[in-house]
Parts: structure tokens; sequence; C-alpha cells
């Protein structure tokens, strides 16, 4: 089953334009990782897909039916999404955050019943921070604080969970760490993962397929094999890289040359 | 966290009961005190209509301490929730009707509105809610960037209070060359005052009532607005609808008491701040609480304006203005460090 469809997807700000010609299918349960420069659109083409990123040109079709006919409502029943960041000006607790992701399934006032109240405990437990559920959202960590997102997000009862740089500021424990939620999430429940990330080495060792993404048009998708080669790499970051296979299996692993290692 | 079913009702009916006590209590204490002294003992007795009142006193209490009352309580609900209102939508709790220079254009409006004879039914409010949304216009153009989502917090404040500043000047520009009676008032208007209400203009008054609870049904949507836009999106929430239908909304009912009320300032920050610090972000909890408690504050305040004064009165706004301007000053200092 198809996830997302893009066909021909043009989007710009003004007179640049951001988005050239994508076409890309996502498939039910990929974990789809967007790697590329930056400034490139990899943000941008997240957003078109939550349906935040404002006029565009072409086709996107969620679950088999098209963007622009699905209410904020509807979507947000399918699709999830963990921004780069969240304002903290008015801070709920924890459990008053991840209960907000039952949101597109409440009424009006969005009162909550005992099922609504079981959906955000079941998802602190799983991204372990029901010790945090009275906390407030800005006393926690940079990792905390990405766990709770993560947990309104599964609480939204989603098919698809978009990702924007999750693991940006996280140390490696806390990527991995939000990286295996991610991987458990789509193996126990289906779930299909979109996310961008700027680490090629987790896009490897996670992504089952991979868009690398240069100055808003598609340069490759495919698996991490295929599209991880130096000659890629080089091509669209514009820096050498080193690419060799990891130890740890049958995934590339990628590092960038400085200079002073250049012969 | 709780555990039983519905928590959220249990607290908004909890909360709307004590304030609902307490400001029938407030109301009772502003319809026993006026000029005319203290009527405690009598003041149950003319309520509920029971023998053995004066009914010189009764008149006082139902023609002229009664409409106040309700007045003060229904200015003071509008003007709290209508701070509450503006602090989500801009996600900044300096955010004010007053201070954002709104109350100013609603004034410079009806007082057009009156000098062209309009109707005070009809055409003064409108004139009020296009001076309102003209100076609200004006302040978030000048403070947001390519887009309404990037609204600067300084050049809100900033342009919001000189915005303020020239509709003062306005006002008195305007009514220093007008020689009718109806507008002479200049402290009315400058300072607030709810002296110059009567019974007959409370029907005004009932058009607020749809916009509370407009507002009050938007309550879930505000919360998810105070994540961000995006992120309310991201929610399920038409963000556009729902924003409009809220700044659109507030400003009518900002309007339809400006002109009843003139500016008083700071209760849309003061209210909504502490009830924020007593009972969180929940707007399903603060929009009640707002407009229950804001009644309640206006209507102590406005008792005090009555009363502290050995002769006459002085305007409410004084009154309001310097309780408010200082935890202003305290928000703006703590927001800093």
């Amino acid at each position: 089953m198809i996830a997302i469809s893009i066909a021909n997807l043009y989007l710009s700000y003004g007179r640049v334009n951001v988005l050239q010609d994508i076409s890309l299918e996502i498939r039910s349960g990929d974990f789809f990782i967007i790697i590329g420069p930056n400034g490139t659109g990899k943000t941008t083409i997240l957003k078109t897909m939550a349906g935040v990123a404002g006029k565009f040109r072409g086709e996107i079709e969620v679950i088999g039916k098209k963007l622009a006919a699905c209410s904020p409502r509807e979507l947000a029943r399918v699709i999830a999404v963990v921004p780069q960041q969240m304002p903290l000006d008015f801070p709920f607790t924890v459990a008053e955050t991840i209960l907000m992701g039952r949101s597109p399934h409440l009424g009006m006032l969005g009162l909550e019943g005992p099922a609504d109240y079981e959906l955000t405990k079941q998802a602190m437990e799983f991204t372990d921070v029901a010790h945090l559920a009275d906390r407030r959202l800005d006393q926690l960590s940079g990792g905390e604080r990405q766990r709770v997102i993560i947990a309104r997000a599964i609480c939204q009862q989603p098919k698809i969970i978009l990702l924007d740089e999750p693991t940006a500021s996280l140390d490696p424990a806390h990527q991995i760490k939000i990286m295996d939620l991610m991987e458990q999430l789509r193996q126990d429940q289906g779930m299909t993962i979109v996310m961008v990330s700027h680490d090629l080495n987790l896009a490897a060792m996670y992504g089952n397929r991979l868009l690398l993404l240069n100055n808003g048009k598609v340069d490759m998708i495919g698996s991490p094999q295929a599209v991880l080669t130096g000659a890629n790499l080089e091509r669209t970051y514009g820096c050498t890289m080193q690419v060799e296979e990891n130890i740890l299996g049958n995934v590339p692993r990628v590092t960038p040359v400085p200079n002073k290692f250049k012969t | 966290m709780q555990s039983d079913s519905r928590p959220v009702i249990r607290k908004f009916l909890r909360l709307s009961l004590t304030l609902t006590v307490i400001l029938a209590a407030s109301a009772l204490l502003g319809l026993s005190i006026g000029s005319s002294g203290h009527n405690f003992t009598e003041i149950f007795d003319i309520l509920f209509n029971r023998a053995g009142h004066d009914p010189m006193t009764a008149t006082i209490i139902w023609q002229i301490r009664f409409p106040r009352i309700i007045l003060a309580a229904t200015v003071g609900a509008t003007l709290a929730l209508g701070g509450l209102v503006f602090q989500a939508l801009l996600r900044n709790a300096l955010a004010e009707p007053y201070i954002l220079g709104v109350s100013g254009g609603s004034a410079i409006g009806a007082i057009i509105a009156m000098l062209f004879g309009l109707s005070p039914f009809f055409g003064v409010p409108i004139a009020a809610f296009i001076g309102s949304m003209g100076t609200l216009a004006l302040v978030l153009v000048l403070s947001s960037g390519r887009s309404l989502s990037t609204i600067n917090k300084d050049s809100l404040l900033l342009g919001g209070v000189m915005v303020n500043a020239f509709c003062g000047a306005v006002i008195m520009f305007l009514i220093s060359i007008t020689q009718t009676t109806q507008v002479r008032q200049i402290l009315f208007w400058l300072m607030g005052d709810l002296s110059m209400f009567s019974v007959d203009k409370l029907p005004i008054l009932f058009a607020i009532i749809p916009c509370f609870i407009i507002i009050f049904l938007m309550s879930r949507p505000m919360n998810l607005l105070l994540l961000g836009k995006e992120n309310a999106a991201h929610l399920g929430i038409n963000v556009q609808v729902i924003f409009y239908t809220l700044l659109i909304t507030t400003s009518l009912m900002v309007s339809l008491v400006v002109c009843q009320s003139g500016l008083i300032g700071f209760v849309g920050l003061v209210i909504p701040h502490i009830f924020r610090i007593m009972l969180g972000p929940d707007h399903r909890q603060l929009v009640p609480a707002c407009i229950l408690g804001g009644g309640t504050y206006l209507i102590i305040c406005d008792l005090l304006a009555r009363t502290l004064p050995t002769e006459g009165e002085m305007p409410v706004g004084i009154i309001t203005a310097l309780i408010g301007a200082p935890i202003f000053i305290f928000l703006l200092w703590r927001a800093n460090r």
C-alpha cells in the first residue's frame, strides 16, 4: 500500500523555487529518511506532506486521498508531526501536552474520556516519560522534551509520523533511543516513518529507503546502499566523503573527510 | 495523573461555582454601598421585594446601582476575556486590548459616530468595531514580518503603545474641536468611567453574551494555538478560521463595551495573568475564570472608585491602571530576565 505519493510537486516562496518537480512514493511501513545539504527543501517537503507549507503545484495523496481534499482534522488523524522545536511561552505539563494528541479524535471542547487517558498513559510508558507526567515542558531536557512530543504523536494514533531532525541536538545515547522507538513503532504497529535527518550514519542504519534531495530536486531515491555512495554524496554535499561498509552489518558508513587528512 | 473519567468537567464546575459565588458576593457589596450610604440590612428585602423597605432606597438600588453593577461585571468580563484571547492568539502574555490600542481605536470610532449623530444602539458600536479592527490591523502589520506567524514581540508592544498614545491624542483633539454636549466628557473616554450608564442601555450588553459563548467553544483550539500555529495545524486545527473568528469576536465585544465605559486599561492583563498562575494554561478553565473573575474585579475597582474620594467619584480607569501598570512592568521585567 502507498502511504504518501507525490507527483510533480512544485513549491515556491516568492520568487525562490524551493521544491521543483518532486515525485516520489512512500510505501506503508517504510522508514523513509530525507537527506541532503542545508537549504535544499527537506523541511519544506515534510511541511508540504503535513499540509502546512502553503500553496503548491502538483498532486499529493495521503493513504489514497488527495491532500487538498483533506480537512486539517482528517489529516491529523492520519499524520502526526514531530517538529524541530516547540514554543514554550505557555508551558503545559507533560501529561497535558501528550493528551493534546487526542485532539483530532475529540469534539469541539475536547473533553477527554477514560480511553484517551489510557492511551496517554501507554504513550508515556512507551517513550519512558511517565515519571515526568506532572512536570512542565520547559523544565525538561532536550531529550526528554523530544520524547514527550513523540508520545503526543503516538497518542494521535496516526498511520504516518513525520519527524524533522528529531535527533539534532541529542547525545548519541538519546539519538539511538529515539531512533529505536521509531523502529519499534514501525515493526509493531506498521507505522510509516518519514524523517528529515542530517545524520547520514543514522539514516544508513535505520532507513530502508532514502531520498537524497539537492537544490529542491530529487537527486536519488533508493536503499541506503544505493544512495549513500561516495560519488552521490560528493556531488550533492560538495565535500569529500569516505564510504565503507559498517562493521555492524550490511549498511554503509559515511565519514566526511577533513582537509588535513586529504592526500 | 487522575484516572477518573472527566476531570476537566469536574474542575470546570468547581471553579465556575466558586467564582460565581464570589461574583455574587461582590455584586451584593456593590449594590449595598454607595454615595447615599450603606444598606446592608435592607438589600435582601429590596432584592426579594419583601415589605418594610424604603421605596427611595429601592429606586436608588434598582435604577442607579443595579445597572452600574451589571455594566461593571460585563465590562470587566469582556476586557479580561479579550486580554486572554489576544494573549493566546499572539502568544504573548503582555497583549491586551488597551495596550494594543484596540480600545483606543474603538473609542475614536465611537466618538466620530457620535459627532455624526449615529444611533447609540447600532451606528456607534459598528463605528467602534471598525475603529478597533483598524488599529488592530495597523499594530499587527507594524509588528509582523513577511507573514502574521512571525510577529515580533517588541514591535508589537511598541507599536501598540504608540498607536494607543496616538488614539489618546486623536480622542482629545476630536473632543476639543467639538461643541456637542454628547462627547464632552474627555475623562470618560481617556480614563474609563462607569457612571454614564443607565437602565435603558442594558440591552446593548446582551450582544456580548454570544461572543462569550463563541470564545468558550474555542477554548480547546486556543490551547493548541499556544503551541504555535504549525503545531496547532498538525493537531487538526483549522488555524485560519479559528484565528480570525477569535480576532473578530473579541474586537466586536471589546468595541461594544468601550462605547459604554470608555478606555479602561490593564484589566485584560491582570486577570488572565493571575488565573494562569493559579490554574495553568488550559483555556477551558481560563475562559470561565476570566469572565467571572474579570467581572468581580471591575465591580470591586468601581466600588473603590465610587467610595474612595470623599466627594464625588473618580474614573474607574485610575484604579485599574494603579493596580495594572505595576503588574505590567513586573511582567515585562520578568520576561526580559
